[in-house]
This record gives C-alpha cells, sequence and structure tokens, in this order.
C-alpha cells in the first residue's frame, strides 16, 4: 500500500512492526558499540592493573603482612602516657618542645617567604601569561611554557638542586617553593586575569595609559581578592610542603624528623607529627576564615 | 573653567568626605596590616639569611650546574630510567585505586544524608582533617620503616595519603546530590542499600571519577619524588645522580618526568571529558 497513514503522516509501507524491528536493530547496535567500548576501557585498565602489580612488586600477602606491621609502627610512636604522673609523661613526651619550636617557625617562615616571593614572580609572570594582554603570541607563549616548567618539576627536585647551589639550610628550601610557587599561582593569576572586566582596561588605554598602567589600573583592582584568596591557598600547601623540604637538608622541621624516623625514636614521631598536624590545622583554619571574608564561599580547595 | 571646577571638587570634598578619604581607623588598620605583613617577611629574611652577596653566589653555581646539564644524556641507564619509570607510574596507578576502593565507603559513612549520627560524622570528618595534615613524603618515610625500601612502601603511602583526601571529597559529593532520585526510588519501595545504589551512586559516580583521575594526575608527580627517601621510582635515580653529581643524566630524568607528566595529563584529560 502506498497511501499516507492519515494519523501520522508516515509512509504507510512501515508497518508498526517494520517500524519497531528497525529500532529494536538500532538500539541492539548502540548497545553494541558501548560494550564494545566498555569491554574496551576494561581490558586497558585490567592490562595497567596487571602491569602495575608486577612492576611495583605489591602482593596481597605482602599486603596482609604489611599492613599489620605499619599499624603496629604507628602505635609503637605513642608514647606511654599514665594519669597519676601525666605532666612528667608529657614533659617527657615533648622533652625537645624549643628546639622544635623553633624548627618549627622556621618551616612555616620558609612557607611564607617561599609564597611571597613566589606570589611576586608569578604576578609578574601572570600578565604576559593572559591571553586577553599580551598582543604578541610570541611572548605569551614563553611565558606559559615557562610557567609549565615551573610547575612540572617538583619542589624538591628543585630544592635537591638548590642545595646544592646555595648550601645547606633554610634558604635553598625558600627558593624551591617560591619558584614551585611562581608556576602554579602565576597559571592561575593569568586565569583570573583573563576572566577580568575588558571595560576599565579600554578606559585606561581610552585615557593614555602604557601597558604597566592598564595592568596596574585596569586588571590589578579587579583580580586582587582572587590574587589574595589564591595566595593564602597556596601559603596552605606551601607551609604542609616545607615539612617535607628537610629531607634534602632544605631547612625547616623536616630534617628533625627524617632523623627521629631514620634512628627509630619512636616517640619522637609522634611528637613531631603531632605538632605539625596542629600548626597545619590552625593554619588551614585561619586561612579558610581570610578567604571566605575576601571572596565569599566561591573558590574550594584545589590540591 | 578650571577654577570652577577647582571650586566643585573643593565642595564635593566638604559635602561627602569619604569619597575622599577613608575614616581614620579604617586606614590606620590597613597600614596595620602590611606593617605586620612587612615586618614578617623581613624577619623571614634575615632567619634563612638572604643577603645578594648569597643569591649572586648561587646563581653562579646555577648556571654551572646548568651548562653541566647540556646536553641531557642518559649515559647507559636507559633501560634502568625507563624501567624506574614505569614503577612510578605503577605507584601512582595502584595508590590511586587502593586509595578509592577505601574512601568509597568511609565517604558514604562521613555524608551527613546517609549517617544522620551528628557525632559520627563530626568525628570522622575530624579525623580525615588531622592526617591530610601530613605530606605524602612523610608517610612514604614512614612506610619505608614499616615494610622495607621499594615501591609496595610508595604504593601504600600514597594509598594512606589520599584516602583522607577522597574520604571528605566524596562525603562531600553525596552531600549534595539532589533528593529527588531517592525520593523516587524510595516511594516505589526501595530499601536503604537500594536508594545507595540506585538513587545515590550513578548521580556521584562522575564526580568520583573526575577527583580520582585528577589525583591521578597529581599522584604521577609526587611518585616522581618518593623514591628519594627509599620508596621506589624514579625519585630514587634521580637523587642517586644529583648526589653523585652525573648532571647531564639528572637533567636527563628531569625532562623524563616532564614529558611523562604531559602525557599522563593529556590522557587524563581526555578520559575526563568523555566520562563528565
Amino acid at each position: 500500500m502506498s497511501t499516507l497513514n492519515p494519523t501520522n503522516g508516515r509512509l504507510a509501507s512501515t508497518t508498526r512492526d517494520e517500524r519497531l524491528l528497525s529500532f529494536d536493530e538500532r538500539y541492539r547496535q548502540q548497545q553494541f558499540t558501548r560494550r564494545n567500548w566498555t569491554l574496551l576501557y576494561g581490558a586497558l585498565f585490567l592490562a595497567a592493573l596487571i602491569g602495575a602489580v608486577a612492576v611495583s612488586d605489591f602482593s596481597i600477602p605482602g599486603l596482609v603482612k604489611g599492613l599489620p606491621m605499619a599499624w603496629n609502627y604507628i602505635l609503637g610512636t605513642f608514647p606511654t602516657l599514665t594519669l597519676e604522673n601525666f605532666w612528667a609523661d608529657l614533659a617527657d613526651w615533648y622533652w625537645g618542645l624549643r628546639f622544635w619550636l623553633r624548627l618549627l617557625v622556621e618551616t612555616i617562615l620558609i612557607g611564607f617567604v617561599g609564597t611571597v616571593m613566589g606570589g611576586i614572580i608569578a604576578l609578574a609572570l601572570s600578565f604576559p601569561a593572559s591571553r586577553n594582554l599580551v598582543e604578541n603570541s610570541g611572548i605569551y607563549f614563553a611565558a606559559r611554557r615557562m610557567l609549565e616548567f615551573f610547575r612540572t618539576v617538583p619542589e624538591l627536585v628543585f630544592a635537591l638542586i638548590f642545595v646544592f647551589a646555595f648550601g645547606l639550610g633554610p634558604f635553598a628550601g625558600v627558593l624551591a617553593i617560591a619558584v614551585h610557587t611562581a608556576g602554579s599561582l602565576g597559571k592561575l593569576f593569568a586565569e583570573v586575569n583573563e576572566n577580568v572586566d575588558p571595560r576599565p582596561i579600554e578606559g585606561v588605554r581610552a585615557s593614555g595609559g602604557n601597558w604597566p598602567m592598564i595592568m596596574r589600573l585596569g586588571v590589578v583592582p579587579q583580580a586582587l581578592p582572587n590574587y589574595a584568596s589564591y595566595l593564602l591557598l597556596r601559603f596552605e600547601i606551601n607551609v604542609r610542603g616545607a615539612s617535607a623540604l628537610g629531607l634534602v637538608g632544605a631547612g625547616g622541621i623536616g630534617q628533625d624528623l627524617y632523623v627521629a624516623i631514620r634512628q627509630f625514636e619512636y616517640t619522637d614521631i609522634s611528637a613531631i607529627m603531632l605538632l605539625l598536624i596542629l600548626t597545619t590545622s590552625v593554619i588551614d583554619i585561619t586561612c579558610e576564615a581570610i578567604r571566605h571574608r575576601l571572596i565569599g564561599h566561591t573558590l574550594t580547595q584545589v590540591a | 573653567m578650571t577654577a570652577t571646577l577647582h571650586a566643585d571638587i573643593a565642595r564635593l570634598r566638604r559635602t561627602n568626605p569619604r569619597i575622599f578619604t577613608r575614616p581614620l581607623p579604617e586606614r590606620l588598620r590597613t597600614w596595620g596590616l602590611w606593617l605586620g605583613f612587612v615586618a614578617v617577611l623581613a624577619f623571614g629574611l634575615w632567619w634563612i639569611d638572604a643577603s645578594p652577596m648569597r643569591i649572586v653566589n648561587g646563581l653562579n653555581k646555577l648556571g654551572l650546574l646548568v651548562t653541566l646539564m647540556i646536553p641531557p644524556w642518559p649515559g647507559d641507564g636507559l633501560w634502568d630510567y625507563t624501567y624506574a619509570m614505569f614503577e612510578t607510574l605503577a605507584m601512582a596507578f595502584l595508590g590511586t585505586l587502593i586509595a578509592f576502593i577505601v574512601a568509597l565507603p568511609l565517604g558514604f559513612l562521613g555524608a551527613k544524608n546517609i549517617v544522620p549520627n551528628w557525632l559520627f560524622h563530626f568525628g570522622l570528618r575530624r579525623f580525615f582533617d588531622t592526617f591530610r595534615g601530613i605530606d605524602g613524603l612523610v608517610w612514604a618515610l614512614i612506610f619505608v620503616s614499616a615494610v622495607g625500601l621499594g615501591p609496595f612502601a610508595g604504593v601504600l603511602a600514597i594509598a594512606v595519603g589520599d584516602v583522607m583526601v577522597f574520604g571528605k571529597l566524596f562525603a562531600e559529593a553525596i552531600e549534595n546530590v539532589d533528593n529527588k532520585p531517592v525520593d523516587g526510588v524510595r516511594a516505589s519501595g526501595g530499601d536503604n542499600i537500594h536508594v545507595v545504589r540506585l538513587g545515590v551512586f550513578p548521580q556521584v559516580f562522575p564526580v568520583m571519577m573526575s577527583h580520582v583521575l585528577y589525583f591521578f594526575e597529581s599522584n604521577v608527580r609526587s611518585a616522581t619524588i618518593l623514591g628519594i627517601v627509599g620508596a621506589g621510582g624514579i625519585g630514587l635515580q634521580l637523587s642517586d645522580r644529583i648526589r653523585i653529581n652525573n648532571w647531564q643524566e639528572a637533567a636527563f630524568i628531569i625532562l623524563m618526568i616532564l614529558v611523562t607528566v604531559a602525557i599522563i595529563d593529556a590522557i587524563s584529560r581526555r578520559i575526563r571529558a568523555r566520562l563528565i
């Protein structure tokens, strides 16, 4: 029959069954491709898993044996605190408190100075790395690649090299943190710069401002709260990072923690760790409060 | 013309002083904050003994190192480095996977809308927060002491460090689910397990996967340095080369790290775009 179906305008040659059949076939085909993709990804995942297990000598027996060992180790670091002799025990546990507090202050200072220095470099590099602020794509490209390099080389690798060049001590640690911070903050700052309202920029340009003036008067006032928020976030991360820098001789409390772990001075380990946890929590909470006041609740923590 | 303008401005300044100068307490506070900031910075610079001489000397030495690094060359360790790189990737992969598996139930337990007990939820969150303050490298040191040298310690270090962060992120993702599908499942007679499986899980799974992929990227970066404390991977090779002053090979390893990280980032960006 080749007459038009009056109800839906379709050619009546496609009966209901035929249409159902073609639908069914299409559905099955899509399901087939979908299943194939899932299988392919599954196989890739499985291959990666097997490869990873083979390379990293990971094994379930190892895990079963290793986890209790690790747990015992952690339990072993706890001091014996008795109720009747609590204060003496506490004093015994924290026998090196004055020394540790000094190192803790050093750790925070490394984080602080490193963040400030890195922030200054990041600010300087973020303008040439913003698409909307530079016309010359060569400069843009160079600035972007430079930030990428700073960001991708791990902090600790910079620390290893800087310890060699600048000598042992916190100075190398500060530089390592500054360089890494410049890379990661520079990228975030550039993203902030790219999102500013262009009208103030045009206003400054129209009243005869040169490039630095445009940046100072057209871009910075808009972006300042975001800069400050990212800086604070980075400061939190950097204090945490600074606590690890001591492991390669770049100052801070990490040095002492390293010695304690290496020489199996168990209670010292837990004492220093507790100090570290307390410090980072206090800094986290303070910075979060300031950040919320600066910018509202929109920014969430990026690791 | 200008005279009237000046008179206008003077009049405006008189009538609206707040537009021209901020009140004194506010200015004092700003200055105080800046003063404090500069004082802490100066103290920090004094503490770390930063002097221009030191910077110049160090930069000279750094320049020397850079000339020593050129050209980066693997020597005869190419195969070792490649294997170490795979070890690094394996550590990151397994560490992230284990952290995901362990954190999944913890995330559900830590979510307010799944376990309404306030005390339990608060305690679990504080637990996560507490251990989040410890750097991955410190975990690696501990696990090297506990289970011995090698990549296995690295896997555990990454896993333990990440479980805490995942737990928190997953709990937050679960708390942010849309309640309508949950009500729907409950209305059609589903029990709690059904609600979690059919109402909550499909909503949070893409969010979780996106976090997991992001952390995989970041773990590849951190796994490259875990070897410095003996937890396997490319970091061990790198710190060895630096220790014996073989800068050409060190530079080669750093380049390898950069390339690997770039590749992993590109792959994970692709997968993420597909998933979400």
